[in-house]
């Protein structure tokens, strides 16, 4: 068990360190200058030279990449050109959007595929189960982003129920703040939820194949008896899994939706410091993303080692 | 197999595969007879005609520079095509090429390709996409590219585990028995069995292709104007779904109709092409 | 008394080419505390026999005739009420020893399972029942085994612990299908003289399915050979083996090697030409046409009579004599 744990957690570093180069790596390609963008085109040469000099600009590669690695191990993040902001202000303001907008989308997400998955297994090839197949089809044929749009033509301009975007922050009222998040989490629920309503449904159809199913039965439990007893708990291992993975497509689809609903999430801050230029900003929110994902996956791994008792050490 | 239908009779005879089929013919009949004909010039402006209704002259009405609806999503089935084409055929080229190495060679070269594609995919990857375009700047190429960079891991997983299966096969010890070396295995015996899988894989990556590029140029990164896009179509109406709330839904629905042709197709491919994976769905 | 008459079972697949029957006019009985084997090729349709039993068969199939159980057709049960005999009145042990247990759950909960069903006991009082019946079928130190996981045990030891669960209700009849195809050769005669022990204490009939001779000829009273769905020779173990007179029993045991220093041991070994038919294919009459050296054109149109060779003995061939001449001068 250690052996695998130490693999794992080996795996899990390396793929963050993969993470860190090719985030650096990215924006080297940027062409000109950041710090002639920063001040401007009218700034004096010497200007541009000295903030160069301040950023380090000049430096070779790797030093910089070393340097930032130190940093941001030792969690000292850096200053923001823009806002003139550290970076770290910056995302804890923005994680009480994004945060609860993943876990939002997350929850409803499982709980739609759950259902709609093990009915469709249930009905399997009858009525029931292609229309199941079939919504989840157009769910993961639309894209999140005009699914949003959509949603805000129905729900805010023609029923306004909600509002259109924007986001009254948590001070005011829990339920406001919910409220603004509601629209936004059913879009990227929506298309995850499809996905992982198809994986569990053919997760759960596989289970129900398998001889320990036969076994059960033949002790003369009941069908629903088996499925819970038997399948369900078999089937969740890998749809557990793949939720995990697929949480990254869920953050990427923040940074979308967040976009189309005007919320001051992190997806907005990274496509916001693009545009600025803001290579700070946009090296350490990418990067503290990715490591995010990683480590997800990462306990995703571990998760799946404690659910299943054949990976946990035993004297045999 | 005797007595079984022909391959092409067990298509036709499959749901998906016909309604996938259709769809995506149609995507590709709208975007060839674009390329000479559509029923206005989607790009030229004509600001008197803003706005106008559904009618037998525009048949989806106009929008905020006059240009006609039906005309843009026609043309912007190039784009898509193009989109999905290029990256998909990226993808392969190196994907392909990279799983087969890894299946061939084991050993380290495997473990390195796999580790590699297990870091591309545990990492999310329209980040890395938004921010290689907004770097190289904005365009539909550099947008193709990075998607289609994007599919590689996905295809060399799918060929190393795909080829691994058939390097298994009798009649592969066989070949090798007699002499034959491992790179003409591999094209003589190997690809030909896996071609197959590959197929439905390009399918269903083509339909990503199109989301992926679509929420690029949503953000502005993509086809840049006048180049119809959907996806930008998308964008650009965003603030005009108060004026006219239907200039946001065609492009979606066209969006969302290709891909859900491709999908459907990618799906009757695998269900005809092996019965056996059918029955797991 | 008979515990189960079987009358006319046929059991009929959906294929992709049509409704097959893949079990046909299928009929025996077993007495209680008595054993019966049957023996056949794969795809003989032994198999479906044990499903169509418990009601198990997939939802492709389906079943007609009379399964009767102490006087009552099982085939007339409602699903609910098949649930209640399943595990209590009918177990159940299958091939794959490797893949039948539920891998997250403790072998203790899954023998104990039946008997909190049928039984209504509790977890504390079923412990107790499991650790003996673990012990009962030879699994050393039980009550540490209780809470093993299913990957933790050999091959045989899971058997064992099929058995076991199968048991655990007290059924009146054990169906046993395959139970040592899967096992090493060495652990194979221990898990049937298992089974056969544990049949005679507990005074359980049993119907022992499989395609190997020798276990057949080893571990019950009466014997049934099948092909292409249909019973061509049954009779006590006995006198059908040392009086084979259908040509497919004939070729099936010919194809054995004999491994002793006897003329038998130093012929040839022969094959049966041919292949099992598709279910779809198989022909109207004797099923066994195609590959029978003695078939004639009376053969073809209709499935042969039954015929009685001797005590209990029964035969359905129209070539009886010749097969039975031919085997006795090999």
């Amino acid at each position: 068990m250690s052996v695998f744990l130490a693999k794992r957690f080996l795996t899990f570093i390396a793929t963050l360190m993969g993470a860190t180069v090719l985030t650096f790596m990215a924006l080297e390609i940027l062409p000109g200058d950041p710090a002639a963008v920063i001040l401007g085109i009218d700034a004096p040469e010497s200007a541009v030279q000295a903030l160069r000099d301040k950023l380090g600009l000049d430096r070779p590669i790797l030093e910089r990449y070393f340097a930032w690695l130190g940093d941001i191990v030792s969690l000292r993040f850096g200053v923001s050109f823009t806002y003139s902001t550290p970076v770290i202000e910056l995302v804890q303001a923005r994680l009480a959007i994004t945060i609860p907008l993943a876990i939002m989308a997350m929850l409803l997400s499982a709980v739609v595929a759950f259902v709609l998955g093990v009915y469709a297994a249930s009905r399997h090839n009858k009525a029931g189960d292609v229309t199941v197949m079939g919504i989840s089809q157009l769910g993961i044929s639309v894209p999140n982003f005009w699914l949003a749009l959509l949603l805000i033509l129905l729900f805010a301009v023609n029923l306004r129920w909600f509002s259109a975007g924007g986001f009254p922050g948590w001070d005011n009222g829990v339920w406001p703040a919910f409220k603004a998040l509601l629209l936004p989490a059913v879009a990227l629920a929506t298309v995850q939820g499809a996905i992982l309503a198809r994986f569990t449904r053919s997760a759960v159809l596989e289970t129900m194949r398998e001889d320990y199913v036969r076994t059960a039965r033949a002790k003369g439990l009941t069908r629903r008896a088996t499925l819970w007893r038997h399948v369900l708990r078999n089937a969740m291992i890998p749809v557990i899994t793949i939720m995990g993975l697929q949480f990254a497509n869920l953050l990427a689809g923040t940074i979308i939706v967040e976009e189309v609903f005007a919320l001051p999430g992190l997806g907005r801050l990274i496509l916001q410091a693009i545009s600025n230029r803001d290579v700070v900003v946009v090296r350490d929110v990418v990067l503290m993303l990715a490591a995010f994902v990683v480590f997800i996956n990462f306990v995703v791994d571990i998760l799946y080692a404690v659910i299943d008792p054949r990976l946990k050490p035993h004297d045999v | 197999m005797e007595g079984q239908p022909s391959f092409w009779r067990r298509c036709l005879g499959h749901r998906s595969f016909v309604a996938g089929g259709s769809l995506t013919g149609l995507l590709v009949l709208t975007a060839i007879v674009s390329l000479f004909w559509t029923p206005w010039d989607p790009i030229k402006q004509n600001l008197r005609d803003r706005f106008a209704s559904p009618s037998w002259e525009h048949l989806l009405g106009t929008d905020q520079f006059g240009r006609d609806i039906f005309s843009i999503i026609m043309a912007g089935a190039q784009n898509s095509i193009t989109v999905g084409v290029v990256s998909v055929s990226i993808g392969m080229a190196f994907g392909v090429a990279l799983g087969l190495w890894a299946s061939a060679k084991r050993g380290w070269v495997e473990e390195l390709i796999m580790r590699a594609s297990d870091f591309m995919y545990a990492f999310p990857a329209i980040l890395l996409a938004i921010m290689l375009v907004a770097t190289l700047g904005q365009g539909a190429i550099n947008a193709i590219v990075a998607i289609g960079i994007f599919s590689i891991p996905v295809f060399a997983r799918l060929t190393r585990g795909a080829a691994n299966a058939i390097w298994a096969r009798e009649f592969i010890l066989a070949a090798r028995a007699a002499g034959k070396g491992k790179l003409r295995i591999t094209i003589e015996h190997v690809l030909p069995n896996i071609v197959s899988v590959l197929v439905v894989q390009a399918t269903i990556q083509f339909a990503l292709a199109i989301l992926a590029e679509a929420a690029l140029s949503f953000l502005g990164l993509g086809a840049q104007p006048p180049t119809p896009s959907w996806g930008r179509m998308l964008d650009e109406t965003r603030s005009m779904i108060f004026i006219n709330p239907w200039l946001a839904v065609y492009p979606g629905m066209a969006i969302a109709i290709s891909v859900l042709g491709l999908n459907l197709l990618g799906d009757g491919l695998r269900d005809v092409i092996d019965p056996r994976l059918a029955r797991k769905r | 008394m008979t515990l189960l008459s079987v009358d006319n079972l046929t059991v009929t697949l959906n294929t992709v080419r049509g409704p097959a029957r893949a079990v046909r006019n299928l009929s025996f009985d077993l007495q209680k505390g008595e054993t019966l084997g049957i023996v056949g090729e794969s795809g003989c349709g032994k198999s479906l026999t044990a499903l169509a039993i418990m009601g198990l068969l997939p939802e492709n199939g389906w079943a007609d005739g009379r399964v009767s159980l102490a006087g009552e057709n099982l085939l007339d049960y409602s699903e609910d009420r098949m649930c209640q005999v399943r595990g209590d009145r009918i177990g159940m042990v299958f091939q794959e020893p490797m893949t039948s247990l539920n891998p997250l759950h403790t072998v203790g909960k899954q023998i104990a399972e039946a008997m909190i069903l049928h039984r209504g006991m509790n977890r504390a009082e079923s412990r107790a029942e499991v650790i003996r019946l673990l012990d009962l079928v030879g699994i050393p130190e039980p009550a540490k085994r209780v809470g093993s996981y299913p990957h933790q045990l050999s091959g045989g030891q899971r058997q064992r612990v099929m058995i076991a669960m199968a048991l655990s209700c007290g059924p009146e009849l054990l169906i046993a299908d395959e139970p040592t195809t899967a096992l090493d050769v060495t652990i194979q005669k221990q898990i049937l003289d298992l089974i056969r022990n544990l049949i005679e204490d507990l005074g359980m009939a049993m119907i022992l399915i499989s395609h190997n001779l020798g276990v057949i000829s080893q571990n019950v009273k009466d014997v049934i050979v099948m092909y292409g769905g249909t019973r061509v020779e049954s009779g006590p173990t006995h006198d059908v083996f040392s009086d084979l007179s259908h040509p497919y029993s004939q070729g099936l045991f010919s194809a054995v090697p004999q491994i002793d220093d006897t003329k038998a041991s130093r012929r040839r070994l022969t094959t049966i030409p041919g292949t099992v038919p598709e279910l779809a294919d198989l022909p109207a009459g004797c099923t066994f046409q195609e590959r029978c050296t003695y078939v004639t054109d009376a053969c073809r149109p209709t499935p042969p009579p039954v015929v009685q060779v001797a005590d209990g003995h029964n035969v359905a061939c129209l070539h009886i004599d010749e097969a039975r001449t031919a085997w006795a001068a090999r």
